[in-house]
Parts: C-alpha cells; structure tokens; sequence
C-alpha cells in the first residue's frame, strides 16, 4: 500500500531562505542547503522549494541552490514559483528537480502544462493552485476560486472547473493551497482539498493552515489528500519531520518509517 | 567504469549523482561502444515506450545492450529501463528488448481512490534473496512513478513485490542483469545501499 507523504516547502529567495522562516539555530538561517539535508536525514518524502526571487537574475540563483541540493538530497524534488516556459522547466530539471511547479503562468497560458507535460513527462508537472473561498454562484459553481501572483490576483475562474482543465492538459499532480487558511495554523481547508480530490484521478497536495499536528491528519483522512505539505510547523523547531511522521504513524495513517 | 546508458528518456543525472554519494564514478554515455566495454551497466528511464525504443535503435544502443547482457556484464535497469527489458508493453503497444520474457501492462484499478500513476513511497518485499536486496528490512520502502508495471513470464524472476491492490513484481533478476520499478536514487539511504551493492555486484545471483 502506498504511503501517505510528508512534503516540506522551503520558500527560497536571492538564493536564500525568506525571511518570513526564522529559525531557532541561527546557524541555519539563510541555508536552504543545510535545511533541505536535515529534514532529508529526518525522513522527509519529498521536499518543494518555491522561488520567490524578485530580481532579474533569478534564474541561475535557484538553479545553483537546486543543484546544490540535488548532490546531497535523494528524495524528489520539486521546483517553483515563476516556472513561465518550457525552458524554465528543463533548466530546473538539468539542475536536479525531479518535479517542476508551475502556477500563475498556467493560469495565464494553460497550454504551459500541456507543453511541459510533454517535454518532461505528466508526472513531473505540478499544479499548484492558490484558491480561495467566494461562495457557490453561478459563476463559481464550486464556491472557490483561482488566484494568481502570490494570492493577489482574483482570476474570475472556477477552481474546480481549473482543476479539471489542469488534469486534462497533463498535470501529474495537484497542489491545492487555501488562501484562507494559509498562515492560520487553524487546519487545512478540508472541504475543498476533498472536493478536488474527489474530482481527479491525480494525487493531491494538500497545503495552507497546518498549525498542529492533528490538521496533517484531517486532511490525510478527510480531507482525502495524497500528501500533506508544511512549512512553519517545521521551521520553526515546533514540530520536527520525524516526529510528525511517528504521530500521523500512531494515528493508523500509512507512513514511511524507515529511512 | 560503470556507464548510464542516455537514450533521451529522463534525468539521467540524479542516478549520476545517487551513484557520486556512494563513491561510485559513473560516465553517462550514448554510444554502443562505450556500453560493450563497460564493466557495469545501468539503464535508467523515464517516460513512454514507444519514444524510447526508437531513441534507442536510432543510436543502436539496443543491440549493444542486449549484448553486453549476454556478454555477462552486469545490468541495472530502472523503472523504464526495467521495462522495456521486456519482451512487449501495452503502452504504445510496443514491441521492447526482449533481454526477460514477458509483458508490461497499465494498472487497471477498480479502486476509483487510487491513482494512477502509481506515484510515492510503498513498502517493497523481498519474496526472493538476491546479493542486490541484501539488508531491505520489511518496512523499507522505495519511490515509485509508473502507470505500468511488468508482468515477467517465468515467476521465478521476481525477486521483490510491492502492493497497490494487489502485489505486483517490483524487482526481477535473471543471471547478471537485475531491474527495478522504484528509484533507488530517489529513495533516500535505502536507495542508495541498492546502488552501492551494484558497484560491487559480481553478475552472479
């Protein structure tokens, strides 16, 4: 039976860690090297790093950090934030990302995942869908929404509708990110991760409101996701990959516990 | 040296560097001549049959690898490198090397909650002993990303199975070539054992 998986992302900017992650070894602060290595070593299943930078030269940044990281981390690894072209893509990839992200510009050009898709095969395109709640009308027939550019800009698309233009052009997988409750720690937002769940044939990744330890198993559970992705829960030094493994573990939700 | 065959299907370089963290120098390659002298084979792979054994005949890089199999050098395939090792895949409905008798067909589930691909991390059992399996505990568990999987005629082939409604044969072995459907670069410490045992692989099973 296949696992359920523990996904960290790590938002990654000029080559270095954001500064909305601190961290409690200040040692570590800036590293998404030596990040990357400690939760591999603490069993994570797969890590996402999510390019934020701003400046022009963004490109050849990341792509130092993800080959960088590629040489010491063997677990997939997955790449985002500003992947615009097939280019974009196979550069990432040639650095060492098994899995590549793509999210605005999909939503702007939705035959980037087709061509992806086709360049670096379905299963290493994901994606990623920041959604929020507006409230079931007939134009948002699912009562969610798409959002673009970081959570800034309201699409006017239906994001169940979105979902499944998204599978069918391609995409390997789904990460479903809730605006609202992204930053909360309240719990993911389970409704809609198992309303797409239900409507794909695709894995999908919940992310957005993990606080506790018990939100990671409402949404593996209820919430019917394939995955469950963190961030500040492990940043923090609140909780440790290990031991969020070991809990959802003891809870009788399939995990890997030997690494 | 040991050589990662290149016939354009997947990132070849995350095995190269699976294989550097283990002190194993391996040399990625596309001619035939390098794949016969090479003391150790590995055959990665991802991606559709049917594109890849036309990528593989054009550089003639199928008959050097079937060669070098009969030569007695010892073979890893990897997931699509596993499949195509077979004599015939449902996908594209492609006709494949032929190196173990037998098929690869598509997941048929009738379990609408799992997907396919078969895509994550699932426990991988040994139900026969082979110098490469060494030391895999019954939890440990592997990557996989595959829609198909392989069906080898002769049962006794089949060295490890994984269960996604049902089992099915995850890693099979014949003489002096041995394939997996998992990555064992992409499956942390585990993985890395795999690859590490190879390098020191005789041929002999």
């Amino acid at each position: 039976m296949l696992s359920k998986r523990l996904i960290a992302c790590l938002d990654v900017r000029d080559g270095k860690l954001a500064k909305s992650v601190k961290f409690v070894d200040t040692k570590d602060i800036g590293d998404p090297v030596e990040k990357a290595r400690e939760y591999y070593l603490d069993g994570l299943d797969e890590l996402v790093f999510y390019d934020i930078t701003a400046s022009s030269d963004r490109r050849s940044i990341i792509l130092e950090v993800v080959e960088a990281v590629a040489e010491q981390v063997f677990i997939p690894l997955s790449v985002g934030g500003g992947v615009r072209s097939v280019q974009d893509a196979t550069d990432l990839r040639l650095a060492g990302a098994e899995k590549i992200n793509v999210n605005s510009a999909a939503v702007r050009r939705p035959q980037l995942i087709a061509e992806c898709a086709e360049a670096i095969g379905n299963q290493n395109v994901v994606l990623s869908m920041d959604i929020r709640r507006v409230g079931e009308s007939g134009e948002f027939p699912s009562g969610y929404e798409i959002v673009i550019d970081g959570g800034r800009r309201p699409m006017g698309i239906d994001a169940l509708e979105w979902t499944r233009e998204g599978e069918r052009l391609g995409a390997g997988e789904l990460v479903v990110n809730s605006i609202d409750a992204d930053g909360t720690r309240d719990g993911y937002e389970l409704r809609l991760t198992r309303m797409i769940s239900d409507a794909v044939r695709i894995p999908v990744i919940a992310s957005g409101g993990a606080g506790v330890p018990g939100h990671l198993y409402d949404v593996l559970t209820e919430g019917r996701a394939d995955a469950a992705l963190v961030a500040s829960m492990v940043h923090y030094g609140d909780y440790t990959v290990s031991g969020l493994k070991r809990d959802l573990n003891d809870r009788g939700v399939k995990m890997r516990m030997s690494w | 040296m040991t050589v990662i065959v290149d016939y354009d299907a997947g990132n070849l370089r995350s095995v190269q560097r699976a294989c550097a963290e283990v002190r194993v120098r391996a040399r990625i390659t596309n001619d035939p001549e390098r794949v016969r002298a090479a003391e150790r084979i590995i055959f990665p792979g991802v991606g559709a049959a049917g594109s890849a054994m036309r990528s593989l005949r054009a550089r003639n890089l199928d008959a050097a690898l079937t060669e070098a199999v009969a030569g007695g050098t010892p073979v890893l395939g990897i997931c699509l490198g596993l499949q195509i090792s077979l004599e015939r895949s449902e996908e594209n409905d492609q006709a494949t090397l032929g190196i173990i008798p037998g098929e690869v067909r598509r997941f048929a589930l009738s379990d609408p909650a799992l997907k396919v691909p078969h895509m994550g991390w699932n426990e991988v059992r040994v139900v026969r002993e082979h110098p490469l399996l060494e030391g895999i505990a019954p939890r440990d568990e592997f990557y996989f990303v595959h829609a198909y999987y392989p069906v080898p005629k002769d049962p006794d082939v089949t060295c490890a199975v994984a269960d996604y409604e049902g089992d099915f044969c995850c890693a099979l072995g014949s003489g002096n070539y041995f394939a997996t459907q998992f990555h064992p670069e992409k499956s942390g410490r585990v993985g890395l054992r795999l690859l590490e045992r190879f390098a020191r692989w005789d041929g002999h099973a």
